[in-house]
């Protein structure tokens, strides 16, 4: 399914001042949870500051006009080089569950999945 | 034995001077005796090196040796190991022994090279100064209170301490150069896609790269000889020939022009650092080089542009440790959830943490064309402004570092200060530049590293620079007192 | 109220490659778990991704078979979300520069009528694994060989408007597909996948209505009655006033219900980014050329043709334009007896009937195209009659050879000697004097209804074997 992103905020509203990059806590834990990294309630308030310190130091970007810049994904602007279809691996379910934690009948274990 | 270059070591074992088994014992007893105080090593197999060498011995009896058959190598723990445990410096992959061997290891195992062990390194090599290492921090051979540089600071250190006679790292920031610096040793991050990534534990994948860290620009070119050329298993390596990167260092550097970047020496440079790198490009000068002044006007832009891109990179490539097919699984999980968010909790350090996050934050919506796209977007500019200076010059210099090895713990509350530590460095991974850091003098006995920077695939201009450079100074044969002890 | 149905189709189709689409493992079907999961596969630490060039190609080649933009420099990307039949944490999928760009389509419906339905898109992505639900003491299974199988997102327009629509829409692709010879298009084996975005409007209306998706539908039967059912349910609520919640569905085939996928309410944040492990693929006008001579008429093309060289009627061309195959063998049939309507009638009723009473495939089908235009043939020289010609097929399905040796083996060929026949027709005239008083008692007009009578028992008496042309004008001469 293809959804859309919402628009991010424009540039000119960056540079506008009226924005502030500042993030709150519940920002933090919204991303926690996308990452699916658990955050001590301990800890939340320092992880927030930490990353807030982070976000202010990189938010210098928002200066720079790069209207007519295309964005560079590679350092060599290369282009992508094409294998032949053909079958080169081999079974090694044997060594690749050897060092799974939890495995059955060939099965990788997980608690259950529910759709 | 142990106090020998990689050239050296090659020539005693084609003359008999000694064998690998007794070379390899030789680095192994060191390891024993000295690591101990360092900490430069995570996993030292002696059983499987020792077989290494003794088979090893046996191809330079039937005349069957590669370059490098039978020299001791320390790898970076980034890089999978075929039954060798491969931690990344992580909790999470503590328990990690891959069942195949990354194309690095293939084809320094094919050259007959010998795996001394695998070093430590900065968590997932997210560091500057190899304290975010879930097996302890690696102290600098120089002054153990000092830190050797990160992420490749056990193959920094191992590498200055004699421990190993050259080492593997990795470098995406800086990882291999500012270590190398720091701990007074020649490293070589060469051009973007020189080397394959295959099987090298990924963190931003648009700005890794493997290269040699050693004693002298010359042994780098003989491990980048083992390690350069196309992979067709890692699509964003290059298929770009190689060549013999020995083959240019005896070549004269009269006529050269190098490009001093007017940003690389202003504000923030350490004085008597600066003069330690002003003296060396003096050297160059007397030796028949042009000094040049030039321009990167994006500098100061290139650390807000590197941590949207790395952590956004690295928030997406950890994702696949999620405690369901290899690694740390936490105990017990109630569901789904659990096990995801605590195995990661627990499996992961601080700083790896809080870039997954920073970037997992670069790309959400809404922000991904205020953060990620922009960072593209000025990684461009960054890439023109080092374009633009070589069509004046041949080679960039400047200082590897702002400063000398800082005390441990100095830096390590405080993640902004830290990575303010790669201003000189992150560029050229923006750009996929080839760079190098050589030993250039010293700073209160701390060691001092000069930064040379060639254009794509240009790492024999490089590596013929600064032997020229090794040819007319003796920093790089400097060794640490702290280091005496152990084999001899 | 009159209600719209608005449906737009993301189907899934599995490209056959022999590999998968980052990784040299084998894309074999029905192998043990895990098996067929190379370390790319399973997201081992350190693997890289390297692109399946017949992956492009297929997708290509689909691009130019329904007239659409292709994407000469399209992107990957990471669409990141956990789970666990998702190794790498992250789908790699093609978001903003797709390699198949927007095209056109046109459908047929049964009363022969045709539609145009708009592609959005076509993106290349990689398969998921499975997570099998069977208890394994509270937990689940994951098998990821069909993790990295080569994917072809093909997107439509929301120009369906019905069940029928949306099942014809899906036919012409599976034969589109097939065709081209990008996809086995086995639907029970996954190939191709259906996902349906349905929505209602007030008929009339031009603003779309919320929609619900739902998810993973797999043979066109489901498609119908998952369609059928959520019109239904979403008519109802609108009835009674209610509003529409924006939701993944499933489709319980079991059930013929549709019920709301817990696991996708939480709104993803999917983060594409382009992957930075793949570098843009890059295409360049010679490569579509030459796949564009490598085309192969398309079932459109071959349909039109039919129409025009065979004379047939829309419908029926269709039908036999459905399948290259199919097609193949009705030409093969036509060659064979030099008659493409009869050819046509025989393909699509007896054979066509007898392989789906069968649930056989055409390729195992035992009647050769040789055979049935051998059969044909001599309907067509008067050596059997339609009806014997119907006893002779049944004999060849069942393997008794060709109708020339069936013929001759159980003596079906027809009585065309004069002298036999006029015996028999002697005899029938003999037998009926009552009929025969009615016939000439009767005018012209009648005579031509009361003549059957005697013409039926001819053939009765000739175990239905008489020429009955021959029949009717001895008879005319004899009823004198």
């Amino acid at each position: 399914m293809i959804s859309l992103r919402p628009l991010p905020p424009t540039e000119a509203f960056f540079l506008s001042g009226l924005y502030s990059m500042a993030i709150e806590q519940d920002d933090i834990e919204k991303i926690a949870e996308l990452a699916r990294i658990r955050i001590d309630q301990g800890q939340i308030g320092q992880v927030t500051q930490r990353i807030t310190e982070i976000l202010r130091m990189v938010d210098q970007l928002q200066a720079v006009d790069t209207s007519e810049v295309q964005p560079m994904a590679n350092p060599l602007d290369a282009t992508q080089i094409l294998r032949p279809d053909e079958v080169t691996e081999s079974n090694r379910r044997e060594a690749f569950q050897a060092i799974a934690p939890a495995v059955e009948d060939g099965l990788y274990l997980v608690p259950k999945v529910i759709d | 034995m142990h106090d020998r270059t990689v050239a050296q070591l090659m020539a005693g074992l084609r003359d008999k001077s000694f064998s690998s088994a007794e070379l390899t014992r030789c680095f192994l007893d060191r390891i024993g005796a000295l690591d101990e105080q360092l900490n430069s090593f995570i996993s030292v197999d002696e059983e499987a090196a020792l077989a290494a060498a003794t088979a090893a011995d046996a191809r330079l009896a039937a005349s069957d040796a590669g370059a490098l058959t039978g020299i001791p190598i320390a790898h970076k723990d980034i890089f999978c190991t075929d039954g060798m445990r491969t931690s990344c410096g992580s909790r999470m992959l503590d328990n990690f022994i891959p069942p195949y061997d990354a194309t690095l290891i293939k084809r320094f195992n094919a050259e007959g090279a010998v795996t001394l062990g695998k070093t430590n390194m900065d968590e997932f090599a997210m560091g500057s100064s190899n304290e975010s290492s879930y097996y302890g921090p690696v102290r600098n051979p120089w002054d153990t209170n000092l830190v050797p540089g990160g992420s490749s600071g056990g193959s920094a250190a191992a590498v200055a301490a004699l421990l190993a006679p050259a080492a593997t790292g990795t470098d995406t920031g800086g990882s291999i150069r500012q270590p190398a610096a720091f701990c007074g040793i020649t490293g070589l991050k060469p051009t973007y896609g020189r080397v394959s990534r295959l099987g090298m534990v990924a963190f931003a994948s648009s700005l890794d790269q493997a290269g040699p860290m050693a004693h002298s620009a010359q042994d780098c070119a003989l491990l980048l000889n083992a390690m350069a050329g196309h992979d067709p298993l890692d699509s964003t390596s290059s298929p770009e020939p190689t060549e013999d990167y020995t083959a240019q260092l005896a070549r004269q550097i009269d006529g050269l022009r190098i490009g001093l970047p007017k940003e690389y020496f202003g504000e923030g440079l350490d004085n008597a650092t600066a003069g330690q790198i002003d003296a060396a490009l003096k050297e160059l000068e007397a030796l028949g080089a042009t000094l040049v002044e030039v321009s990167l006007p994006n500098s100061h832009l290139t650390i807000p542009t590197y941590y949207v891109i790395a952590p956004a990179e690295a928030s997406t490539n950890l994702s696949r440790f999620d405690g369901v097919r290899y690694g740390h699984r936490c105990a017990d999980p109630v569901d789904l959830h659990d096990l995801y968010t605590r195995t990661r909790e627990e499996g992961f350090g601080d700083e790896v943490k809080r870039r997954i996050l920073v970037g997992t934050y670069a790309l959400s919506a809404g922000y991904y064309d205020a953060y990620y796209k922009k960072a593209q977007q000025v990684r461009r500019l960054i890439k023109q402004d080092f374009m633009h200076c070589f069509e004046q010059v041949d080679i960039i210099a400047g200082p590897t570092t702002p400063g000398p090895a800082f005390a441990l713990g100095a830096k390590s509350d405080d993640p902004v200060s830290m990575y303010l530590e790669d201003v000189y460095t992150l560029a050229v991974n923006l750009a996929g530049l080839p760079g190098m850091s050589v030993p250039a003098g010293f700073v209160d006995d701390k060691p001092v590293g000069l930064q040379l920077i060639g254009r794509h695939f240009d790492e024999s201009r490089l590596l013929n620079v600064a032997h020229q450079y090794q040819q007319a100074t003796d920093w790089h044969l400097r060794r640490p007192a702290s280091i005496a002890g152990g084999a001899a | 109220m009159q209600w719209e149905t608005v449906i737009g189709l993301e189907v899934h189709l599995q490209l056959a490659t022999q590999s998968k689409i980052f990784s040299g493992s084998p894309t074999t079907f029905g192998a043990q778990p895990n098996t067929q999961a190379s370390a790319v596969d399973l997201a081992m630490p350190g693997m890289l991704p390297v692109l399946n060039e017949k992956a492009v190609r297929y997708a290509v080649l689909f691009g130019l078979g329904i007239g659409a933009e292709i994407g000469m420099r399209s992107v990957f990307d990471r669409k990141n979300y956990f789970y666990p039949d998702l190794p790498k944490g992250y789908q790699i999928s093609q978001f903003q520069h797709p390699i198949v760009g927007r095209g056109e389509f046109e459908i047929q419906l049964e009363d022969g009528s045709t539609r145009n339905i708009g592609i959005t898109r076509a993106h290349l992505e990689e398969d998921a694994g499975k997570s099998l639900h069977e208890d394994y003491h509270g937990q689940s299974g994951i098998d990821l060989n069909r993790a990295g199988t080569p994917l072809l997102e093909i997107v439509s327009e929301p120009d369906i408007r019905s069940a029928e629509e949306a099942v014809a829409y899906l036919k012409a692709l599976h034969s589109l597909v097939t065709y081209l010879g990008i996809s086995d298009g086995n639907m029970s084996e996954g190939s191709m996948r259906c996902d349906i975005n349905i929505s209602l409007r007030p008929m009339g209306a031009d603003t779309l209505g919320t929609r619900a998706e739902i998810k993973n539908v797999n043979s066109f039967r489901f498609v119908e009655k998952a369609i059928h059912h959520e019109f239904e349910r979403q008519a109802d609520i609108l009835e009674d006033g209610g509003t529409i919640v924006q939701e993944t569905r499933l489709y319980d085939a079991d059930k013929n219900e549709t019920r709301s996928m817990r696991s996708k309410e939480v709104a993803n944040d999917y983060r594409y980014f382009p992957e930075p492990d793949l570098l843009p693929i890059v295409i360049d006008d010679s490569y579509v050329e030459a796949l564009r001579q490598q085309l192969p008429e398309l079932p459109t093309q071959k349909r039109d043709r039919f129409v025009q060289q065979y004379g047939l009627g829309n419908y029926d061309a269709n039908v036999l334009a459905d399948s290259r195959e199919l097609a193949d063998y009705f030409e093969a049939v036509v060659a064979g007896c030099g008659d493409a309507k009869i050819a046509a009638n025989w393909v699509q009723v007896e054979l066509l009937g007898q392989l789906n009473r069968g649930e056989l495939e055409l390729a195992s089908c035992p009647v050769s195209a040789t055979n049935l235009a051998g059969l044909i043939a001599r309907i067509l020289d008067n050596s059997i009659s339609g009806k014997i010609a119907k006893q002779v097929f049944e004999a060849m399905w069942q393997g008794e050879g060709s109708a020339d040796a069936i013929i001759e083996a159980r003596g079906l060929k027809q009585v065309s000697d004069s002298g036999e026949l006029e015996s028999m027709v002697d005899e029938v005239i003999a037998n009926s004097a009552a009929q025969v008083e009615q016939y000439l008692a009767a005018d012209e007009g009648k005579r031509k209804k009361l003549v059957g009578y005697f013409v039926g028992q001819v053939m009765k008496l000739s175990k239905g074997q008489a020429n009955p042309q021959m029949v009717n004008q001895l008879l005319a001469k004899k009823l004198q």
